[in-house]
């Protein structure tokens, strides 16, 4: 049976389509979710995609989180069932109090639209069993509050518990290495202690074409890590 | 204040009016009064007033328009022409794409960040209102010398302002222009353009037909945005002298423009539209009226139900107000219900606020009171024309004898190495990469090439690959030389740019930005250049779709440059098949496709090295540019090049500096025979481009250049990590990158 | 009717960009001795009804759970008449 995995769309919600692709093009089914619905409807997984959900005002995520698919998201999250927010939708999860942290203004105070080198800091999340620790993969980053900020105790227990899962990849930045937002400890993605929770500001979606923005596909292993943990369940 | 109501009207003939205040003139408001057999009411006047400015009459430029139309080529493409909100054209496989590009340069320079955000929305708004999905914008901007402070306070606005609200819109930034010249210090250039696909039977046009069909307003609240923008705003010229006026700007909510593009999506999809209308410059008047004008009957408006933002706005201010993201559609009656649930779930308010009736008067009550009742045609269409007097000025000979060809050139290797980094370094040439990183070309996952290749293309169906491309060029300092040539030479390079990319040039939409067209030389290079660009569409076969003329760009005195703006729109039949810019595979062979003379009028060599302006721009030749384009469209297709970019301002060294950093390969050239090396790099003679041509399709390659006649010169060889020109001068990447990318950052970071 | 007040400010060991642009700019304008500039968010509330305690328990509930995201920022209640 084909895994299906909800794609959430919020007012504002951008990449709600290009995220349905994602999943079709992984070989899953992709369900449309919209944010009044509290049903939904028999999914295996969820992914909150990208956007500026009711125009990033208050803050980015702020008013989303209080959607009655929220609601829902919520309890399934903490019974399992494997999230990935990635940009508004990891705003939306840290909103959630899902994901520790927040978001803040980019410190060059500008949306910066570029191809990211990350490094993948752990396979053990249900969306990057596919990956290896340590490899470095390139996707599209997109974002005016990208900065990633949690106080200091956060942040050594998200890394003392492996559960910072990307980074911003330090090297040249014509290459497209770099930290581009000032997030601290050089940290692009995060995950929960259980692992099904994932948070990244990069867009995976954007890469799983070779045709089609920059050319390359290292987006899809997200789509294809938490279908191969749907169907060793 | 009391209501002036059409029967106060009618009682009060003498009663003075403020038709000079509000931009008319005494005939105008004359020939207002005869049309109504009274005098109008204050909201009629209101209307008249907005409708009969430049901006929304094209009073003074209509007569030269009509040539889009008379010269206009035959072509099956065309579904929609000039007229409609913007033009239609059959790409094949029952898709049909929308294209349009428009001006909103002195809302930018009066607020940057909201005059270029309000710019995207409009005519986002304007592809919307087609039935099409909004796929890809493209901003061509102009700002004033690059190091002038106050370069540094509208650029980083207009940039932002695109980026903040296009990016929310969840629209892919795919191309553009960014030129600095001193000419547009007091009069930015800030035009945007929207592409939009949609299947042929979903074409919606902007008419109000059927008795008894209701007029639904729906979108944002109206408030007190933009009141009499239109005339203000559009029409006058900034005067420096004058008192300090800081005229009511429009404000936009992105957010609410992406609910109402979904919202209206999905009423198109459940078919619930008999006629639609975006509210864009001169607001209600404009879409009320537009909208009975193109009708078959009259219609009534009960103006005290739009619902407003601020309840102390007169009707006249209702009727003037600018507030943006707001629609009007037509609907019937029984799927009026159906309707506002749709709206209801955006989150979108929707208001009944009148219906289409079987007269021929456009009705206007306030309260149950008639404030306005007036042939709708007579506001929308039939608004004043002007034959403005138009004469070649005396300085256009002084200016064209001034010749580029005379000014020193280098005379050493060195030299002439030296100026190739200032060039690639120069402002105009530099990479702007800056800029257009702060917006998304990734969203909606369509985006096959963005800037800064030649054109933007995108996928529209995910089967078949079938794409389009689009590229906007201008270049004002052609056109000051010769407006004639000049708008051809940008419809040229546009052609070019969008062939390069491996599509087939379709269809034209041009932004139109002049100075004042009360002074005859302007209204001459208007002539000039509206004629120029007329003939080369219908030399090329690309009709001219729609477009937007902007006019009074100047500082006092001073005009800007003319500066015809072209879009050109084309497709590929498998965006697989595209051809990119960058050089990237070593031992591949480069060849310049063209002829190269000694041009150099106007040229951005001229501009950086001697800072000049004179002699005559680059020869236009359109059936060579034609058989250029086969030829880059052949090739793509049948798998002969790997690269192609397109030679333009900067001459070839620009292009090939271009095509190097983007591939990360340096390049070997020889000067080819019968040229000199400062010629080869630096002419900007027109019709030519450059390829990659692999080895092994090189025999292919040339043959079919030399069976179609098209003059094809091997000039090199990609490889290692510098430019080296044979005998001249070899330039590591890495400085030309350093060069080439520095020079934005710096004087705006 | 009554009006209640909540500024919401970055926390002060969070890093203000904006507040830091707006403090480099004030030189070059002319504005000297400023030390420092942190940018923040005012909210006005008109309330229906009295403001007692049990409304501003709900307003402050309201701002710590929405208003405010107090992972990065701090929140202050005032009454205005």
């Amino acid at each position: 049976m084909t895994a299906r995995i909800g794609v959430v769309t919020f007012p504002g919600t951008l990449d709600d389509r290009d995220t349905q692709r994602a999943v079709r093009l992984a070989g899953a089914e992709p369900v449309a979710l919209w944010h009044r619905d509290k049903d939904l409807r028999q999914v295996d997984a969820v992914v909150l995609p990208g956007g500026f959900s009711y125009g990033d005002y208050l803050r980015a995520g702020a008013i989303s989180r209080f959607s009655p698919m929220m609601e829902t998201i919520i309890e399934q999250a903490k019974g399992g069932m494997p999230v990935l927010g990635i940009c508004n939708g990891f705003q939306v999860l840290t909103e959630a109090h899902l994901l520790p942290g927040a978001m803040l203004r980019n410190t060059g105070l500008h949306f910066v639209c570029r191809d990211q080198r990350l490094r993948v800091e752990t396979s053990g999340t249900a969306w990057t069993g596919d990956f290896t620790a340590g490899q470095e993969i390139s996707i599209p980053l997109k974002n005016i509050d990208g900065r990633y900020t949690a106080d200091p105790r956060t942040l050594d227990e998200l890394e003392a518990e492996g559960r910072v899962v990307f980074r911003y990849a330090a090297g040249p930045v014509a290459d497209g290495y770099g930290n581009p937002n000032g997030s601290l400890r050089d940290i692009a993605g995060i995950s929960n202690a259980a692992g099904n929770v994932v948070g990244l500001m990069p867009h995976p979606e954007h890469a799983v074409e070779s045709l089609i923005g920059t050319g390359r596909r290292d987006g899809l292993a997200f789509f294809t890590s938490v279908l191969k943990g749907l169907v060793s369940v | 204040m009391s209501l002036d109501t059409v029967k106060q009207a009618e009682q009060t003939p003498e009663t003075g009016q403020p038709w000079k205040e509000l931009g008319l003139k005494e005939d105008e408001y004359q020939r207002i009064r005869e049309i109504l057999g009274r005098r109008p009411t204050g909201a009629e006047l209101a209307m008249y007033s907005v409708m009969w400015s430049e901006h929304c009459s094209y009073k003074s430029s209509k007569v030269h328009l009509k040539q889009f139309g008379e010269k206009a080529p035959r072509t099956d493409a065309l579904l929609v022409g000039i007229g409609e909100n913007a033009g239609v054209v059959d790409v094949g496989q029952g898709y049909a794409v929308t294209f349009k590009i428009e001006s909103h340069n002195h809302p930018s320079y009066i607020e940057p960040y909201q005059g270029a955000a309000t710019g995207v929305g409009g005519i986002v708004r304007d592809i919307l209102a087609m039935g099409a999905r909004p796929v890809a914008v493209m901003d061509p901007l102009r700002f004033g010398a690059a190091g002038h402070p106050d370069t540094k306070r509208v650029l980083p606005g207009v940039v932002a302002g695109i980026g903040g609200y296009g990016n929310c819109l969840g629209l892919p930034n795919i191309g553009g222009e960014v030129v600095f010249d001193p000419c547009y210090q007091g009069n930015p250039l800030v035009n945007a353009l929207c592409v939009g696909v949609m299947k042929h039977e979903d074409i919606h046009l902007a008419k109000a037909s059927g008795s008894g069909n209701r007029v639904i307003l729906y979108g944002a609240r109206t408030g007190g945005d933009g009141i009499g923008g239109v005339s203000v705003l559009a029409s006058e010229t900034f005067d420096a002298t004058g008192p300090s006026r800081r005229p009511a700007v429009q404000v936009g909510d992105p957010f609410q423009e992406k609910l109402l593009i979904e919202c209206t999506l999905e009423l198109f999809r459940e078919k619930l539209v008999t006629g639609i209308q975006d509210l864009g410059g001169a607001g209600l008047s404009c879409a009320t009226s537009e909208l009975a004008s193109a009708g078959s009957g009259g219609m009534r408006i009960e103006l005290d139900r739009v619902p407003l933002r601020d309840a102390t706005l007169s009707p006249e201010e209702i009727l003037m107000s600018e507030s943006q993201e707001r629609m009007c559609a037509i609907v019937e009656p029984d799927k009026v219900d159906r309707f506002l649930e749709i709206c209801e779930k955006w989150d979108v308010i929707a208001t009944d606020i009148g219906e289409v009736t079987d007269g021929v008067r456009l009705e206007i009550t306030w309260h149950g009171e008639q404030i306005v009742d007036v042939p709708p045609r007579s506001v929308a269409h039939e608004g004043p024309t002007y034959h403005r007097p138009f004469a070649r000025p005396d300085w256009q000979d002084t200016l064209q004898a001034d010749d580029a060809g005379a000014l020193p050139r280098p005379v050493s290797a060195d030299e002439l190495r030296e100026q190739v980094l200032a060039l690639v370094g120069s402002p105009n040439q530099a990479s702007k990469e800056w800029i257009t990183d702060q917006y998304d070309r990734f969203v909606q996952g369509n985006t096959v090439l963005a800037q800064p290749e030649d054109s933007g293309l995108i996928r529209i169906d995910e089967e078949t690959g079938l794409g389009v491309a689009v590229a906007t060029d201008g270049n004002g300092r052609y056109a000051k030389l010769d407006p004639y040539a000049g708008a051809q030479l940008a419809l040229a390079e546009a052609y070019r740019n969008v062939a390069a990319t491996g599509a087939r040039p379709l269809a034209v939409s041009d932004c139109l930005n002049f100075g004042s067209p009360e002074d005859p030389a302007v209204m001459w290079q208007f002539a000039e250049a509206t004629r120029g660009l007329a003939d080369g569409c219908l030399a090329l076969g690309t009709p001219v779709t729609g477009g937007n003329v902007s006019l009074y760009n100047q500082t006092g005195e001073t005009a800007i440059h003319p500066t015809p703006v072209v879009a050109v729109l084309g497709v590929i039949d498998d965006v697989a098949r595209r051809t990119p810019m960058a050089f990237k595979d070593p031992g591949q062979l480069v060849y310049l496709l063209g002829d190269t003379r000694e041009e150099f009028g106007g040229s951005a060599w001229s501009q950086v090295v001697h800072d000049h302006l004179g002699g005559l721009p680059p020869a236009v030749d359109l059936e060579r540019e034609k058989l250029l384009a086969e030829i880059l469209i052949s090739a793509s297709r049948d798998g002969m090049i790997d690269a192609a970019h397109d030679l333009s301002d900067g001459g070839l060294v620009q292009a090939v500096t271009e095509s190097c950093l983007r591939g990360g390969l340096g390049a070997r050239l020889v000067v080819p025979d019968g040229l000199d090396a400062f010629t080869f790099l630096f002419s900007e003679s027109a019709g030519r481009a450059v390829v990659a041509v692999p080895r092994s399709e090189e025999m292919r390659f040339t043959d079919m250049c030399g069976a179609r006649g098209l003059p094809a010169t091997r000039i090199g060889v990609i490889d290692g990590d510098a430019i080296e020109v044979q005998g001249e001068f070899s330039l590591p990447l890495a400085e030309l990158r350093a060069a080439h990318e520095a020079t934005i950052p710096a004087l705006l970071a | 009717m009554a009006r209640v007040v909540v500024d919401v400010m970055l926390k002060p060991e969070i890093l203000d960009p904006q507040g830091q642009a707006v403090q480099r700019a004030l030189p070059r304008l002319g504005y000297t001795g400023i030390s420092d500039v942190r940018q923040g968010k005012r909210f006005e509330l008109e309330v229906d009804g009295p403001v007692d305690d049990a409304a501003l328990a709900r307003i402050r509930e309201m701002a710590e759970t929405f208003l405010a995201n107090t992972v990065i920022e701090d929140f202050n209640v005032k009454v205005e008449s």
